[in-house]
C-alpha cells in the first residue's frame, strides 16, 4: 500500500516490540515500599527518644524485633513457596512498632515470641500484606500482655543521655495509679517516664505524626477523632469527679494514646478507607480507650480499642460508602 | 453562572510533558500518494459506503453516507481514484473496513457544500443539517456525532466548548486555540445559534495562558466567555467540566443535557465554522505527534487516512525504541500494535511512550491506603470495586456504582500497589452492560 520510499536515515519504531495494554499508560511513582519507608522515617524521632531515655537496651529490643519480623516473614515465605516480600518494608514496620510496644528490659525471647505472633498469627495466616484484619504488632502485644502480664507491665526507669545504664524494674506506669499523677506533665511530654519504648515521648510522637499527616500517609481524621474523643470523655469525667481520673491533658500525654492514634490505628490495611469511616473509627477507638482507662480493669486500653475497631472496619467501610458524583439528581428525578 | 470555576473532587497531577510540542506551530502535512480512510470513525452506526473500486473522487466528495441519526458521513481527504475497499489495521488492534484512495496529486476540491456566509440569519435547522452533512464528531477523543448533541430533548441554557486539554503531552487543541482563535470562537457562536442561545463559554486550563489571551481578543465580539480552569486531570472530562463551569452535576447514566448543557470540543467547533462559512466537510484535523523518543515532536494538520508511520516520519523518526504507541493521551489513549493505523476524526494525538515511563508493573495486593478513593472524581470506591471484580462479583460492583466510572485512570495512576483498577472497571462495565442486554431480551 505505502509505495512512498522511506528516507533511510529516519528510524521508525519496531511495531513487533510495542506493548499493548490498557490505559492509563503512565503512572505515579508511588510504590508500597516508598510508603513504608516514609512511615519508618516518621518513627525515627520516637526511636531516637527511646535510645536517649532507655539507652542501648532499647536499641537492642528494636533491632531484635525488626530483624526478627523480617526473618520470620521470609522463613514463612520460603515454607509457603512465595516470593520474598521483605522489600515492601511492611515487616520492618511491624517489627519496629512491636518494639515500641515493649519495655527496654524485655528479654530476647519475648521479642522473638512477639515477632512470631505478629507475623504469623497477625498477618500471614490471613494471607499476608493487605489481608490481615488486625494490626499485627498489636496482635502480638495483646497476646504477650495476656500471656506475661507482669513482664509486660514492668518498666525500666529512664536515664536520659546515659546509653549503658539500665535500672530495671519500677512498678507503676503513669496510668497505673488511679487518680494520682505519678509523673509531671513536662516529663510526660519529653518522655522522661517509665513505659514502653514508643509511648513515652509525646514530643517525638507528635513530630512523627505531623510528618505522616503532612505527607498524607495517614488520614488526619483517625488521630483527631481518637484523641479528641479521649479528651472530651476524660475531661467530662474529670470535671464531674477529679477523684476518678486524671486531667485530659494527662490522658493524652501518658500511656500509648499518641503512638496508638498516630501509628497503630492509622494502619492502612486495618482501618477504613473513607474519610467518614476514619472519623467513626477514631471515635470508636477513643470511646473504648476512655472506658477501659477510667473504669476498666487494665490501666491502658489503647491496644484493645484499636483491635476492637479493626474488627469493625469492614462494617464501617460498608456503611460509609458515599453517594457518587451525580447521585442526588437521579434521586430527585426518580 | 458564577465567575470563579468550581473545584471538582479528586483528580491527579501527572507531569504534563506538553513542553515537547507546545511551542511548535501547526504545519500542514504534505500530500501523500495513498490514504487509507477508516470507514467507521464515529460512535454510533458506521456510515454506508457509496463509492466503489475505480471511482474517481474529488477532495471533499462523499465516500460514505450517514446510515441513521447517530451516524455521520465520510468525505474524501484528497482527489484521486478509489484503489481498494478492504480491511486495514484499526485503532482497537483489529482490522476494520477501510477505503484506500490513490491521490492524483491535483488535490482539487469537488462540488462543495454551499457556504452559509450569513449564518447569523440562517435557520438553526439548516446550520444543524450542515454540521451533520460535514461529518463532524467530537474531536477530543470520543468521536460522538456533534449534530446529535445539538438535538437535545431537554431545555438547554449553556453551551460549553471544551478546551481544557487536560491529557498530558497533547497540545493540538492548544495550538488550534492559539493560531485559529477566531475560527474556534466563530464555531462557538454558530453552535450557540443552533441551540438558540446568546453565547457560549470556552473552558481552558490555566496552563495555556497564551491561548486564553488570544481567544479573549475576539470572544466578546460573539458574546463568548473564556474561562480559565484549574490545572487538574481530568478537568476536561465532560461531567467535571460542566461542574467546574456551572456547579451542576450530570446525573449518573445521564447526559450533559440533563444538566442543561451541551459540550463540544474546540476542534469540533472550528470544524463547524469551516463547514458553515467555507462549506468544507471534516477531512483533516490537527494532531499532536509527540513523545520523548521522537526526534522532532510537533503539531500537524493531517488528512484523514494518513498512516501513523507517515506522521512519525514527519516528526523525524525515533531516537530510541518506545515501549508504547498510543492514539490519544497517556491517561485514556489506546495502545497500538501497528504503524499502519491511520489518522481518524478523533485522533488528538499520536504518542510514543518511552520504556522508562511506560506503565508496566506487576500488581501487588491492595494495602487499602485509600489514595484511589481520594483521587476519584466520581467519588466511588475503586479499591473495593476492584476486589469485587477480582471475585467476579459484578452485581456487587454494580451496587458500588461502577457504572458511574468515567475511566479517567486517576486511580490506577496513584495506586502504590500498581493494581489494574481501570482495567477492572472496564471489564465490570462491559459485563454489566452485557447482562442488562440479556435481561432486556427476555
Amino acid at each position: 500500500m505505502a509505495e512512498e520510499t522511506t528516507t533511510p536515515s529516519i528510524q521508525l519504531p519496531d511495531a513487533t516490540k510495542l506493548v499493548v495494554s490498557n490505559s492509563p499508560h503512565i503512572r505515579g511513582n508511588e510504590t508500597i515500599s516508598k510508603v513504608m519507608v516514609q512511615v519508618l522515617i516518621a518513627l525515627l524521632p520516637a526511636v531516637i527518644a527511646a535510645v536517649w531515655f532507655f539507652g542501648l537496651a532499647a536499641l537492642k529490643v528494636m533491632v531484635l524485633c525488626t530483624v526478627g519480623c523480617i526473618a520470620v516473614e521470609e522463613i514463612w515465605n520460603k515454607c509457603a513457596k512465595r516470593a520474598p516480600t521483605w522489600k515492601d518494608g511492611s515487616a520492618a514496620i511491624t517489627g519496629l512498632l512491636l518494639a515500641m510496644n515493649l519495655s527496654a528490659g524485655a528479654p530476647w525471647w519475648i521479642c522473638v515470641l512477639g515477632c512470631l505472633l505478629a507475623i504469623i498469627l497477625g498477618k500471614q495466616l490471613f494471607g499476608g500484606l493487605g489481608f490481615n484484619p488486625f494490626n499485627p504488632a498489636l496482635v502480638a502485644r495483646v497476646a504477650l500482655l495476656i500471656g506475661f502480664p507482669s513482664l509486660m507491665t514492668s518498666w525500666v526507669v529512664p536515664n536520659p543521655g546515659n546509653l549503658t545504664a539500665c535500672d530495671a524494674m519500677t512498678g507503676a506506669t503513669p496510668l497505673g495509679a488511679q487518680g494520682e499523677a505519678v509523673a509531671s506533665l513536662s516529663n510526660l511530654f519529653t518522655g522522661n517516664v517509665g513505659g514502653c519504648l514508643g509511648e513515652t515521648s509525646a514530643l517525638a510522637l507528635l513530630l512523627g505524626g505531623a510528618f505522616l499527616i503532612i505527607r498524607k500517609l495517614i488520614k488526619w481524621q483517625v488521630p483527631a477523632a481518637f484523641i479528641g474523643t479521649v479528651v472530651v470523655i476524660s475531661g467530662l469525667v474529670h470535671a464531674i469527679n477529679p477523684e476518678i481520673t486524671q486531667t485530659p491533658i494527662y490522658h493524652v500525654l501518658a500511656g500509648g494514646l499518641l503512638i496508638g492514634a498516630f501509628f497503630m490505628a492509622t494502619d492502612m490495611v486495618t482501618s477504613p478507607m473513607t474519610a467518614k469511616g476514619a472519623l467513626i473509627f477514631g471515635f470508636g477507638c477513643g470511646l473504648i480507650t476512655s472506658v477501659i482507662r477510667i473504669w476498666g480493669g487494665y490501666p491502658e486500653g489503647v491496644s484493645f480499642s484499636i483491635l476492637f475497631m479493626n474488627a469493625l472496619t469492614p462494617l464501617i467501610d460498608r456503611y460509609t460508602i458515599g453517594k457518587p458524583f451525580g447521585y442526588i439528581r437521579i434521586k430527585k428525578e426518580a | 453562572m458564577s465567575d470563579k470555576p468550581r473545584k471538582f473532587k479528586g483528580g491527579v497531577h501527572p507531569n504534563d510533558s506538553k513542553a515537547l510540542s507546545a511551542a511548535k506551530a501547526i504545519q500542514d502535512a504534505p500530500l501523500l500518494n495513498t490514504y487509507n480512510v477508516i470507514v467507521h470513525q464515529n460512535i454510533g452506526a458506521p456510515p454506508e459506503i457509496v463509492v466503489k473500486k475505480g471511482d474517481e473522487v474529488k477532495k471533499g466528495d462523499l465516500l460514505a453516507k450517514a446510515s441513521g441519526f447517530v451516524s455521520v458521513p465520510l468525505h474524501a481527504p484528497t482527489s484521486g481514484t478509489i484503489k481498494m475497499i478492504d480491511k486495514c489495521p484499526g485503532p482497537a488492534c483489529v482490522s476494520v473496513p477501510c477505503i484506500t484512495i490513490a491521490a492524483d496529486g491535483e488535490d482539487t476540491w469537488g462540488d462543495c457544500m454551499e457556504p452559509i456566509a450569513d449564518w447569523k440569519n440562517a435557520k438553526p435547522e439548516d446550520l444543524k443539517q450542515r454540521v451533520s452533512d460535514a461529518g463532524i464528531v467530537g474531536m477530543g477523543g470520543a468521536g460522538f456525532p456533534s449534530h446529535v448533541k445539538l438535538s437535545p430533548n431537554k431545555p438547554i441554557d449553556t453551551l460549553i466548548l471544551n478546551g481544557a486539554e487536560c491529557e498530558p503531552y497533547l497540545t493540538a487543541d492548544h495550538r488550534l486555540m492559539l493560531e485559529e482563535a477566531e475560527k474556534v470562537v466563530l464555531g462557538a457562536a454558530i453552535l450557540a445559534r443552533i441551540l438558540g442561545l446568546d453565547g457560549a463559554v470556552i473552558g481552558v486550563e490555566n496552563n495555556k495562558p497564551d491561548a486564553i489571551e488570544e481567544l479573549n481578543k475576539i470572544a466578546s465580539k460573539y458574546n463568548v466567555k473564556v474561562q480559565g480552569l484549574r490545572v487538574n486531570y481530568p478537568q476536561g472530562a465532560e461531567k467535571q467540566l460542566i461542574y467546574a463551569l456551572t456547579g451542576r452535576e450530570v446525573p449518573i447514566g445521564g447526559l450533559p443535557m440533563d444538566a442543561g448543557c451541551v459540550v463540544q470540543n474546540v476542534a469540533s467547533a472550528a470544524a463547524v465554522a469551516e463547514a458553515v462559512i467555507d462549506g468544507r466537510p471534516l477531512i483533516e484535523r490537527v494532531t499532536t505527534v509527540t513523545g520523548e523518543p521522537l526526534v522532532n515532536p510537533g503539531n500537524w494538520r493531517f488528512r484523514l487516512g494518513t498512516p501513523i508511520s507517515k506522521a512519525l516520519e514527519l516528526a523525524g523518526g525515533i531516537k530510541t525504541q518506545p515501549a508504547k504507541l498510543l492514539l490519544g493521551g497517556p491517561m485514556m489513549g489506546f495502545a497500538q500494535n501497528s504503524l499502519d493505523v491511520t489518522v481518524m476524526k478523533n485522533t488528538s494525538g499520536i504518542l510514543l511512550i518511552p520504556v522508562e515511563t511506560a506503565s508496566q508493573y506487576t500488581s501487588e495486593p491492595c494495602i487499602r491506603c485509600g489514595r484511589c478513593v481520594e483521587v476519584c472524581p466520581m467519588d466511588i470506591l475503586p479499591a473495593t470495586i476492584s476486589q469485587a471484580v477480582e471475585n467476579e462479583r459484578f452485581d456487587w460492583a454494580s451496587q458500588l456504582n461502577v457504572m458511574a466510572c468515567i475511566e479517567c485512570g486517576s486511580c490506577s495512576y496513584v495506586c502504590p500497589s500498581h493494581r489494574p483498577l481501570n482495567q477492572h472497571f472496564k471489564r465490570a462495565k462491559a459485563e454489566i452492560a452485557a447482562a442488562r442486554r440479556k435481561e432486556q431480551k427476555k
